[in-house]
């Protein structure tokens, strides 16, 4: 800034300045250039390190989870014994239920023994209660939804896929190895030569994980069962509330702020507060969220509902904000026009100005969606950081039924004790990523596609 | 804009809360994060064989739990409190302010805590005075109470190796704190003779006494983990020199990676701690708000498979996960099935 200070029109040579060839270049002039270059130098270093420090998360997250997303399974028949599953014979599934998944496990096992007995395995040193511990205890619960739902299976034998424990899916993700299976208490070399040797008969495979998408939380002993479904809806209910709420009052109140209100001592305060509520910190919408939604108002404990509102409060101060700035940058001319023709004030605002501003809002409220959609700190205090396996109902009534969040079931899953679940946060960080970027491309999209520029 | 703000979410509330008339037809429980693995083992076979809907299980601490436990009668609020330490008697008191007048209280079974290092590295076999004499702030040299000395767990006791004492304790907030403090500072400090020592140096005051053999030294020798056991874990990854403070389950699901050490030279197991060898573990409960029994589907379904043998006895999942089953089971289940509140706290 220094040279912009010098005055524009040549004075008079200076002492000890001396005129020269304009192509060799005097001291001053080499000066400039090396700290131009030094500018770009540390400019470069800045991006090189925040790239290095994206790519390094980047890694870090995809090996970590990438692998979430492919699971261990057991495809092999079982045969499901009537006498064992329906005593009464009558294939009546309401006293079929009385059956629990402890009897379904056993089912399950004997299977497993008459495979192992069919292909010939046999593996030194290890029982057949070990033996049947690879099986997920999932599976059990999967076998007995599918037989009550369909009770004419009982009887015959049914081709299963069926899930491994989590212990044996991370041997063949290289989580687990012999040797650490040595000291493992819930895992013993033998049940892994075991695997081993289903997989060489091509029993046992990798398979890609649907499930891990579309199927509820799991406990801490079923992380190979564990998936994101009641999340994923959760976030998608939040985010319609934000969205129905946010979107109306958020540019509303801009289009009167920017448009219609005086320019008072009054309407200034107001624009100092909605930049302070945009800085606000997020856990502070979460206590008022608990105060006002919960204890006051009366709405249900771990709701979508009382979430999206938590989370409404801290999107519309960026919705305003980028709503009042896309409506600055439509130019004055427009208005005037159209008030020169006769337009009301009204007219002219929602039939110019505002379809003129409308790309700027989208990417407002898209880039307010996102962010809202990747909050955790207010949803702890509101009860969505819970262990919740019932999917929701359809929206409206679903949104009052209890529900998770995706940063939320990320949260979770690092706090549990088996490291299975360590693979399964990074997966759930993935999909939020995948959320994220797919979020932020549309508001790019919708930038590029419609916004003028004067 | 703040009153336009509050008006218009104030008619959205109103909106939705109209219609929000549907009752509640799962068990909502919310509390200690030790006690939460537990509590999802139960609800996830407790929604899969009865026809109720799985209970949601929220995490938050104990003292929260219990917090929201007595915010009062009604179907916004939670059901049940889950908590690694008993009820204390503000709690009862904030209830009976709100309402909530009767609550049953039940115990399902005992946690052990146990001290962990690097697989890698040596073993370590405690006793309490060894904690004591490595942690404490002060400790008794000569008769005279000076400032910890200790740099090594050799310093401390001959036997053990010597290697730098580095501790990573649970943080105040946690329940496990409580344990550690009263399991193991306090008798530490007693075994060791200097608990006579403070009581001399307090001129006779036993609650300074107390407090004296519970206060750790802050000299970065012992740091306080706020986080959770993986956090502890990641530390302890980084610093293998280090030794932990665990629940018994999570030393359970990570024996590849950590090496436990013994206390009064009993190995921590579900066993042995059942049998009350080995000194430090505590009682896991849960609260129950008898005012929601009957009104919300499942509720005592619940409760009654939770303390039943098939989920919490020896052979059950959660002894299976590293719950110590209480050998007074059979007078919680009898408690649990008649609905029987809670006395005074004694």
């Amino acid at each position: 800034m220094t040279d912009a200070t010098a005055p524009a029109a040549a004075p008079a040579p200076r002492p000890g300045h001396t005129a020269g060839s304009l192509l060799t270049l005097d001291k001053r002039t080499r000066a400039r250039n090396a700290a131009e270059a030094r500018f770009r130098l540390y400019g470069a270093i800045a991006v090189g390190i925040a790239l290095v420090a994206l790519v390094w998360l980047l890694i870090s997250i995809m090996s970590g989870g990438l692998s979430a997303f492919r699971q261990t399974m057991i495809t092999m028949p079982v045969y499901l014994p009537a006498e064992e599953l329906d005593e009464a014979g009558n294939r009546n599934p309401a006293e079929m239920s009385r059956v629990t998944t402890l009897g379904y496990a056993r089912v399950l096992d004997q299977a497993l023994i008459a495979l192992m007995a069919e292909q010939g395995i046999a593996i030194e040193g290890l029982s057949e209660d070990d033996a049947s511990d690879i099986i997920s205890q999932e599976a059990a619960a999967q076998l007995r939804n599918r037989v009550l739902a369909n009770p004419d299976l009982v009887g015959t034998t049914v081709e299963s896929e069926v899930l491994t424990n989590g212990r044996i899916d991370g041997y063949f993700k290289g989580r687990v190895t012999m040797a650490s299976a040595e000291l493992d208490s819930n895992v013993t070399p033998e049940q892994l030569r075991l695997a081993d040797a289903l997989r060489a008969n091509g029993v046992l495979e990798k398979r890609i994980n649907w499930a891990f998408l579309t199927m509820p939380d799991a406990s801490d002993q079923r992380p190979e069962a564990a998936g994101l479904g009641v999340a994923i809806l959760g976030s998608l209910y939040m985010m319609l509330v934000v969205l129905v709420l946010s979107v109306p009052i958020g540019v509303a109140a801009s289009i009167y702020l920017e448009e219609f209100a005086p320019k008072n001592r009054f309407t200034d305060l107001i624009e100092v507060n909605i930049a302070n509520l945009a800085a606000v910190p997020s856990i502070v919408f979460g206590i008022l969220g608990l105060a006002i939604f919960i204890n006051f108002a009366g709405l249900p404990q771990s709701a979508p509902v009382v979430g999206g509102l938590v989370l409404t409060l801290m999107t519309i101060p960026t919705i305003i904000i980028a709503t009042r700035a896309a409506l600055k940058a439509v130019p004055p001319s427009i208005r005037d026009a159209a008030l020169g023709v006769g337009a009301s004030k009204m007219q002219s605002v929602f039939h110019h100005v505002l379809p003129l501003a409308m790309p700027g809002i989208l990417t407002g409220t898209i880039i307010g969606l996102a962010q809202a959609l990747g909050e955790t700190a207010p949803l702890l205090l509101i009860g969505m950081v819970a262990f919740v396996r019932n999917y929701p109902s359809a929206p409206p009534e679903g949104i009052f039924d209890p529900a998770s969040a995706l940063p939320v079931q990320v949260y979770n899953w690092t706090q549990r004790g088996d490291p299975a679940f360590v693979e399964r946060a990074s997966g759930a960080i993935i999909v939020l990523l995948v959320f994220l970027i797919l979020m932020n491309a549309v508001a790019i999209i919708l930038r590029r596609r419609f916004e003028r520029r004067w | 804009m703040k009153s336009v703000k509050l008006t218009a979410s104030a008619l959205a509330i109103a909106a939705v809360a109209a219609t929000a008339a549907s009752a509640r037809d799962q068990v909502q429980s919310a509390g200690s994060s030790t006690v939460l693995p537990y509590a999802t083992i139960v609800a996830e076979a407790f929604g899969e064989n009865f026809d109720f809907p799985t209970p949601v299980v929220e995490s938050g601490g104990s003292g929260a739990g219990r917090k929201k436990l007595c915010e009062g009668v009604g179907e916004n609020t939670i059901d049940i409190a889950n908590s690694s330490s008993r009820i204390s008697q503000s709690d009862i008191d904030l209830c009976a302010q709100n309402g909530v007048t009767e609550i049953m209280e039940v115990r399902f079974g005992y946690d052990g805590i146990v001290f962990a290092s690097d697989i890698d590295g040596p073993s370590f076999a405690f006793t309490p005075a060894d904690w004591f004499q490595a942690l404490a702030a002060q400790v008794v040299v000569d008769g005279q109470v000076v400032a910890n000395p200790n740099s090594n767990w050799s310093d401390v006791n001959a036997e053990l190796p010597d290697q730098e004492i580095l501790a990573f304790i649970p943080g105040t907030k946690h329940g496990t704190r409580e344990v550690f403090d009263t399991k193991v500072l306090v008798a530490g400090c007693e075994e060791s003779g200097a608990y006579e020592a403070f009581v001399a140096a307090n001129n006779g005051d036993e609650d300074a006494a107390e407090e004296a053999c519970m206060t750790v030294r802050t000299d970065g020798v012992s740091v306080d983990i706020d986080g959770d056991y993986t956090e502890t874990l990641a530390r302890i990854d980084a610093n293998p020199n280090a030794i932990g403070v665990f629940g018994l389950s999570f030393y359970q699901n990570n024996t590849d990676k950590l090496k436990v050490a013994t206390m009064n030279g009993v190995e921590p197991s579900v066993e042995s701690v059942a049998s009350g060898e080995y000194p430090v573990s505590r009682p896991l409960y849960f609260y129950v708000k008898k005012a929601h029994i009957g009104v919300i589907p499942g509720l005592q379904e619940y409760i009654d498979f939770f303390v039943s043998d098939d989920m919490a006895g020896p052979e059950g999942p959660l002894a299976a996960y590293g719950l110590v089953p209480d050998p007074e089971l059979a007078a919680t289940q009898e408690m649990v099935a008649n609905g029987t509140p809670m006395g005074p706290l004694n």
